[in-house]
């Protein structure tokens, strides 16, 4: 394979907190090469979002990155280590310029005071050496580009004057203003009705085959992760569980807690097979249980195994890998 | 159907005043526009729509919480029969304790500063349902045990609780004082789908052993068609289409509730986007398209679609359409 785009070693994310350090990522790794899109997937709690944020330094001043952690970007131009940068000033290059994210909650992401076009040709100011009027020129060209109709008019409104829908295209086209090389996507449709959601991952199929940048995408609906994933990662309570491609891990998940999530989606072909909720809920990151993390909502948890050692990656065909002692076992 | 219907609305509308200003012309708001339902005893009724379609509005406008501006409500549960829209004011306090509402969202539905056990005895409290401390106590841990919450959750306060525990005291607070009627709006919207599948098995194990009538209100098809026995589909104030649900799903004729259904996100990953994909937005609901509301995004709209209003018509045993185009003869 090819230098990835992004890898990720060893991240370890902790926060000082006042009941005591929490745990959020513990020892995740992964990559993404150049236009391949990663789909994270987890619970409320897994440590999805903490892992995103971490790759532009978003997470709070209370953070505590591991030692041996590694978040290395490489490219034509760049090589960086973005833990190792310290002040502010040096992230202005991998925040809204390499990297760029879009968030869950549209309304909440763009100033409400400030039009958004005002918004857009301000990260190109700040990203690009385009003057004023190119900004604007630019800005408007991706508002088109994204789908919003009249444009021009557009670029002179407020977001509080865009639809749900629209919103979340206005801000993919300011994401993607600046060409980052890596785009992070944070449940970008949850808050969208299913006939806008696809609308919008539609257009993100699109613009990626324009573009050619790589996607974190993350998400709790495996049938997001099915219409736009290359690869999945599968979080559990700050830990990757399962990794492999998409066909893999939702056609053969490995892992009990991959098929638990698989079995607790409502299917439309199958009304006839009863729910299976994963039993329990997702400890709290303060009390975070022994051995494997999964084990007390496990199906096939063994006692004395499983409550006590933490399991390792096992690598099956094709690449797919999954943390479970059953596999290591070959059960 | 020999037995009346637990609630039948009749030609019921919503509307709400929008204030005009010195050179624009009054707008009304058409949240819900002549929609009539029955939703039969026993039954577990599942109502689905995109955001704005007025869903939430109508499961107001049956537990009186939103103003009727026209139409009736009958409510019939065997002991009494009510006409929702003019009740008195004791007969008001005695269907709010036969009609309850479950809140989409655990995490604001709940107040900080109460511990569980107060939480959920505050209705039996503040509708005088016991006569001692001792009765209350016994109801609420009643009705706790069928939510699956034990003694040691009621001590406690709701921060100490996860999603799926919160909307189980949620739920809790909703049956203690024992309501014939429930309204679950968005239930299960704010849940993790591990969560999410609990939850819906709770509820339909509750409706089973208590024998109360659900509306289930909600935006996601798939959760409808697990849960409920009966769809209604609305689209900006008005039902489209309504169906038992294997007859929906198997034969949608409307042309919205096809588009919903493709608009699902498939599982499998090979089959990626080539769907028909419905164009454009919701309308505004203060500004209501003529004919058929739905042909500004219809992908088969003709022309008498732009000017007739399309009729209620049933195609097949208790399959409803309201399109020109479905039911061909």
């Amino acid at each position: 394979m090819a230098t990835p785009l992004i890898s990720v070693q060893d991240l370890t994310v902790q926060f000082r907190t006042d009941e005591g350090l929490v745990t959020a990522v513990d020892g995740v790794n992964f990559e993404i090469g150049a236009g391949e899109v990663l789909g994270l997937v987890g619970e409320s709690g897994s440590g999805k979002s903490v892992t995103a944020k971490s790759l532009m330094q978003l997470n709070g001043g209370n953070t505590l990155y591991g030692e041996e952690s590694r978040i290395r970007f490489q490219d034509d131009e760049n090589d960086i280590d973005v833990l190792s940068l310290r002040k502010p000033k040096d992230l202005v290059p991998v925040r809204g310029g390499l990297v760029s994210m879009i968030f869950q909650e549209p309304m909440a992401s763009f100033a409400p005071a400030i039009t958004i076009g005002d918004q857009m040709v301000e990260q190109l100011r700040l990203h690009t050496n385009m003057n004023k009027a190119e900004a604007k020129e630019h800005a408007i060209e991706m508002l088109a580009k994204v789908g919003i109709s009249d444009a021009a008019r557009r670029f002179g409104q407020y977001a509080f004057e865009f639809s749900g829908g629209m919103r979340q295209r206005a801000m993919i086209a300011m994401a993607l203003s600046t060409q980052p090389k890596l785009l992070i996507a944070d449940e970008p449709t949850t808050a969208l009705d299913v006939t806008i959601q696809a609308q919008v991952l539609d257009l993100m199929r699109d613009l990626v085959a324009e573009f050619g940048m790589a996607i974190l995408f993350i998400t709790h609906d495996l049938g997001v992760i099915a219409q736009t994933a290359d690869r999945v990662a599968v979080m559990y309570l700050g830990k990757t569980v399962e990794t492999g491609t998409v066909h893999e891990v939702i056609r053969r998940p490995a892992h009990p807690y991959t098929s638990g999530l698989l079995n607790a989606l409502p299917k439309l072909e199958a009304l006839d097979e009863p729910l299976t909720a994963v039993p329990g809920d997702i400890p709290s990151p303060l009390d975070r249980p022994s051995g494997c993390v999964f084990h007390t909502r496990c199906p096939k948890v063994v006692p004395g195994i499983c409550d006590s050692r933490m399991p390792t990656p096992t690598s099956l065909d094709g690449g797919q890998q999954a943390a479970c002692f059953a596999l290591e076992a070959g059960l | 159907m020999s037995e009346r219907p637990h609630v039948s609305i009749q030609d019921l509308s919503v509307h709400y005043p929008l204030g005009r200003s010195l050179f624009t012309k009054a707008l009304t708001v058409h949240a819900i526009d002549h929609v009539s339902l029955d939703i039969p005893r026993g039954s577990f009724f599942g109502l689905v729509g995109e955001s704005g379609s007025g869903k939430t509005t109508l499961g107001r406008a049956i537990l009186k919480a939103a103003p009727i501006t026209d139409g009736h409500i009958a409510y019939v549960d065997g002991e009494v029969d009510y006409d929702v829209a003019g009740l008195s004011k004791t007969d008001l306090k005695d269907y709010r304790r036969r009609a309850q509402l479950i809140f989409q969202d655990p995490y604001a539905a709940l107040s900080p500063r109460m511990t569980v056990r107060d939480i959920i005895a505050e209705p039996l409290e503040v509708m005088g349902l016991t006569t001692s401390r001792g009765e209350t106590d016994e109801r609420v841990r009643e009705i706790a045990a069928k939510c699956r919450l034990n003694l040691e959750h009621l001590r406690r306060f709701p921060h100490a609780f996860s999603g799926g525990q919160r909307q189980r005291i949620s739920i809790a607070r909703a049956l203690v004082c024992e309501p014939k009627f429930l309204v679950a709006d968005e239930s299960v919207a704010a849940l993790d789908v591990s969560i999410q599948a609990d939850i819906l098995n709770l509820l339909k194990s509750l409706q089973r052993d208590l024998d109360i009538t659900f509306l289930f209100i909600s935006h996601d098809l798939s959760v409808v068609a697990h849960t409920c026995d009966h769809v209604a589909v609305m689209y900006l104030g008005s039902i489209v289409e309504s169906a038992p649900t294997r007859e929906l799903f198997r034969n949608p004729t409307h042309p919205y509730t096809k588009a919903l259904l493709s608009a699902i996100p498939s599982l499998d990953p090979d089959d990626r986007g080539g769907r028909q994909r419905l164009e454009g937005e919701i309308p505004s609901p203060a500004n209501i398209p003529p004919g058929c509301r739905f042909h500004t995004r219809c992908p088969v709209a003709e022309e008498r679609c732009r000017s007739e209003e399309p009729a209620w018509r049933e195609g097949s045993e208790e399959h409803f359409t309201a399109c020109h185009l479905a039911w061909p003869d």
